[in-house]
C-alpha cells in the first residue's frame, strides 16, 4: 500500500509555558481522500496544521507527510517540502493585494521548482496552467489581471483555490475557507474543490466548524474527540 | 529575481509613504553630494588662485591678512609700503619680475586695484595659466582706462568704451565718489574662476591720478581740484602702493629673499610664500567645511532612520502578507531578504532622485552660485568620490534594512502559516 500522504503518531504538542494542547493518537488521510475535520477555535486548530506544515515541530510522536518524517528535515527543507507537496487556502484574505490574480495563482511555482514543472509538463506553460485553473474554477477571464483586492470576496476564495491546486500538490488543506461566504456560493464553491481536487488526484482535508458541510467528505472527524489534552481539560 | 520584484510590488502598494520615505533619503543625498561638490570645488578654485608668484610682499601685518587683501581682494591692508622700497626689490638682480598692486578703492561693490603691465604679462593662477583678452586691450598710457574681470562685465553689463566712475574705500555704497575722474573700459578679461573676475584693474597713474587733489582723505574742494586733464599733465608716480608680487629668476633664492624682506631696515615689511599661506588659510576653514561634511551625514542617517521607522511601522500590519507568502512556501530568510530587498530599493530610489535633484538645482544655482560666490559648479558626471559615498549610502540603507529584516524574520517563524488579526 502507497504511504499515507498524512499519519500522525501520538503527536504531542504544547507552547512554551503552557499545559499540552495537542495529544493525538492517530490520524490518517489517504491519497485522494477528503477529510473534514471538525474544530472549533480553541482547539488546537491552528497548532494542528502548523505541525503539519512543518511550522513547529512537536514535542513528542510523529507527523509524517507522504510517508516524510517532517521532524528528520531541516527548517529549510521542510519549508521546501511543504510547498512542493502542499496548498493551503485560509479563512479569508488569502491573497497578496498587491498582485494581480495570475500572479497570486502562481506564486507557489515561484518558490517551488518542482510544482512549476508539474504544472508546465500538464498544462505546456505556467500562463496556460493559471488560465486554465482560474477558467476551471469559474472566474471570469476579465479579473484575471485584476489585483487581487478588487474581486469579491468569493471570487478571492476560488482564485486562493487555484493558488492551492496549481502544479497539483499531493495534499490540499484548507482552514474555513467558506466561513466567509454565504450557503449557497459554499456549497458552490466546495463542489468546485472537490472537482479540481480529483481532477488534480489530491487528497483534501478541510478544517471547520461548520458540521453542516462534514456529509459531503469521504470521511468526517472531529477535532475534539480526537484530542485527549482537549478530553483531559473537560474532565 | 522573483524577490525584488515581490518587493517592489510590496512597496508600489504602499507608494505614497514609500515616495516619502525616498524623498526623504533624496534631500539628503542631494545635501550630501551638493556640499560635497562645493567643498571639491571651493578647495580647488582655492588653491587655484594664484600660481607662479613665489613671494607676496606687504606692510608688515600677519600672512594669512595679507593673503587676504592682495590676494582674495578681501579685508583691508593695515598699511602700505613705499614706492622705494617696490623699487629696490623689483630691481633686485634675482627678481625676475615684479607686479605692483596698489587697492583702497571700489565700483559698485567690486574692488579696484591699481597695478601695472607686469600683472597682465606675469600673473598667473591654476596650473600656471596667464591672464587672457575677452576683449579689448590692457589699459596703455592714458591714466584713466580700465580693464575689467569678467564678473564685473557680466554682472554691471559693461562693454568696451563705457565710462564708470570710482568710488572711494570699498564698502558697497560710498558716499564718496571720483566723479570728477570718469574711466574708460578698454578691456575685458577673460573668465578666471579666481577674484580677478571681480576686479576692475586700472593702473598705478590713474590710481594716482584720481587721489592727486586729495587731502587727510577728503577730496579737495574749488580751486584746488585737479582736473583729469591737469592730472594727465602730472607726475602720476605713486608714492606708496598697497603690496607687491614677485617671481624669482631662480626659486632656491626665495627664502633668502624673504628673510631680508622681513629684515628690511627701511621700512617694516612681510614677504609671505602664498603656497604655505594658503594651505595655513585652508586649515582654518577647513574646520568649518568638515563640520558641514559631517553634518550632511547626519542628514543622510536622519533620512535613513525615517525609512526604517516606515518598514518597521508597516512590519505589523503585513503580518497576514509574510504568513501567506510563507505558505506559498517563501522560507523566512527569504522574508527577511524581501524586506533588505525593500530597503535596498527605497534607497536606490532615493540616490537616483537625490542625484537628480542635485543636477537640477545645480542647473537652476550655476549662474547664481558663480555671480555671488564665484564659485564654478561644473554639471559633470559623479566622481568615483561621490560614487563612492553613494555606495556607502546604500550600504548603510542595506545595512539598516537588516534590522527590519531580522524582526520579520522572527516573527514569520513565530506566526507560521496563520496570523489571526
Amino acid at each position: 500500500m502507497a504511504a499515507a500522504l498524512i499519519e500522525l503518531h501520538n503527536l504531542g504538542y504544547a507552547w512554551p509555558g503552557q499545559p499540552e494542547l495537542l495529544d493525538l493518537p492517530a490520524l490518517e488521510l489517504g491519497t485522494g481522500e477528503s477529510l473534514f475535520l471538525r474544530g472549533p477555535s480553541g482547539s488546537g486548530k491552528t497548532t494542528l496544521l502548523g505541525l503539519l506544515g512543518g511550522v513547529q515541530l512537536p514535542d513528542r510522536g510523529q507527523v509524517r507527510l507522504l510517508g516524510q518524517d517532517l521532524a528528520q528535515l531541516r527548517q529549510g527543507a521542510r519549508d521546501r517540502f511543504r510547498v512542493d507537496h502542499t496548498g493551503y487556502i485560509f479563512q479569508q484574505f488569502n491573497l497578496l493585494p498587491f498582485l494581480s490574480v495570475r500572479d497570486n495563482v502562481r506564486l507557489p511555482c515561484r518558490f517551488s521548482t518542482l510544482r512549476l514543472a508539474r504544472a508546465q509538463q500538464r498544462h505546456g506553460s505556467l500562463e496556460k496552467a493559471t488560465d486554465t485553473l482560474l477558467e476551471r474554477l469559474g472566474l471570469p477571464s476579465s479579473l484575471f489581471d485584476r489585483r487581487a483586492d478588487a474581486l469579491s470576496i468569493g471570487q478571492q476564495q476560488r482564485v486562493a483555490a487555484a493558488r492551492a491546486l496549481i502544479g497539483q500538490p499531493e495534499l490540499v488543506i484548507a482552514d474555513e475557507p467558506t466561513s466567509a461566504l454565504d450557503s449557497d456560493a459554499r456549497e458552490a464553491f466546495l463542489r468546485l474543490l472537490f472537482e479540481e481536487c480529483q481532477a488534480g488526484g489530491a487528497g483534501l482535508l478541510f478544517v471547520s466548524h461548520d458540521q453542516s458541510l462534514a456529509p459531503l467528505f469521504d470521511r468526517a472527524e472531529s477535532l475534539m474527540d480526537l484530542n485527549r489534552a482537549t478530553r483531559a481539560r473537560e474532565a | 529575481m522573483p524577490l525584488l520584484r515581490l518587493a517592489l510590488a510590496s512597496l508600489a502598494n504602499r507608494r505614497f509613504t514609500a515616495a516619502l520615505t525616498a524623498f526623504a533619503i533624496a534631500v539628503s543625498v542631494c545635501l550630501l553630494l551638493a556640499v560635497e561638490r562645493v567643498r571639491t570645488e571651493a578647495r580647488a578654485s582655492f588653491a587655484s588662485t594664484i600660481s607662479g608668484t613665489d613671494l607676496v610682499i606687504g606692510a608688515r601685518s600677519g600672512p594669512i591678512n595679507l593673503l587676504l587683501y592682495s590676494v582674495f581682494r578681501i579685508g583691508n591692508a593695515t598699511n602700505n609700503i613705499r614706492w622705494s622700497s617696490f623699487e629696490h626689490y623689483a630691481q633686485d638682480p634675482r627678481v625676475k619680475w615684479a607686479i605692483p598692486i596698489s587697492l583702497g578703492d571700489s565700483h559698485r561693490g567690486y574692488r579696484v586695484m591699481g597695478t601695472d603691465h607686469n600683472y597682465f604679462e606675469h600673473y598667473h593662477y591654476g596650473h600656471g595659466q596667464a591672464l587672457e583678452l575677452a576683449q579689448g586691450r590692457a589699459f596703455a598710457n592714458d591714466p584713466f582706462e580700465v580693464v575689467l574681470g569678467a564678473e564685473v562685465a557680466d554682472a554691471l553689463h559693461y562693454a568696451l568704451g563705457d565710462h564708470l566712475v570710482l568710488a572711494h574705500g570699498v564698502a558697497a555704497i560710498s558716499l564718496v565718489k571720483h566723479d570728477d575722474k570718469p574711466f574708460t573700459v578698454v578691456g575685458i578679461l577673460k573668465r578666471t574662476g579666481t577674484p580677478v573676475d571681480r576686479t576692475l584693474h586700472i593702473s598705478l597713474g590713474g590710481m594716482e591720478a584720481i587721489h592727486v587733489d586729495w587731502h587727510n582723505g577728503m577730496p579737495a574742494r574749488g580751486a584746488e581740484r585737479i582736473s583729469a586733464d591737469q592730472a594727465r599733465a602730472m607726475d602720476l608716480t605713486p608714492k606708496a602702493i598697497t603690496a607687491m608680487l614677485i617671481g624669482l629668476k631662480n626659486r632656491v633664492t626665495t627664502f633668502a629673499l624673504q628673510r631680508e624682506v622681513n629684515d628690511y631696515l627701511d621700512e617694516p615689511l612681510l614677504a609671505i610664500l602664498p603656497g604655505v599661506a594658503l594651505q595655513e588659510l585652508w586649515s582654518l576653514m577647513g574646520t568649518a567645511e568638515q563640520a558641514l561634511f559631517v553634518v550632511s551625514l547626519f542628514v543622510v542617517l536622519t533620512g535613513l532612520i525615517g525609512m526604517l521607522t516606515a518598514i518597521l511601522t508597516s512590519l505589523n500590519e503585513r503580518r497576514r502578507e509574510m504568513a501567506i507568502l510563507r505558505s506559498v512556501g517563501a522560507r523566512p530568510w527569504q522574508i527577511a531578504l524581501l524586506l533588505v530587498a525593500e530597503a535596498g530599493a527605497l534607497a536606490a530610489a532615493g540616490i537616483v532622485a537625490g542625484v537628480a535633484l542635485l543636477y537640477v538645482s545645480i542647473a537652476c544655482a550655476q549662474g547664481y552660485v558663480q555671480a555671488s560666490y564665484g564659485l564654478y559648479l561644473p554639471l559633470t558626471l559623479p566622481s568615483a568620490y561621490e560614487c563612492a559615498l553613494l555606495g556607502l549610502v546604500f550600504g548603510a540603507a542595506l545595512l539598516i534594512g537588516a534590522i527590519p529584516a531580522w524582526r520579520a524574520y522572527r516573527q514569520s517563524l513565530a506566526d507560521g502559516l496563520t496570523v489571526h488579526l
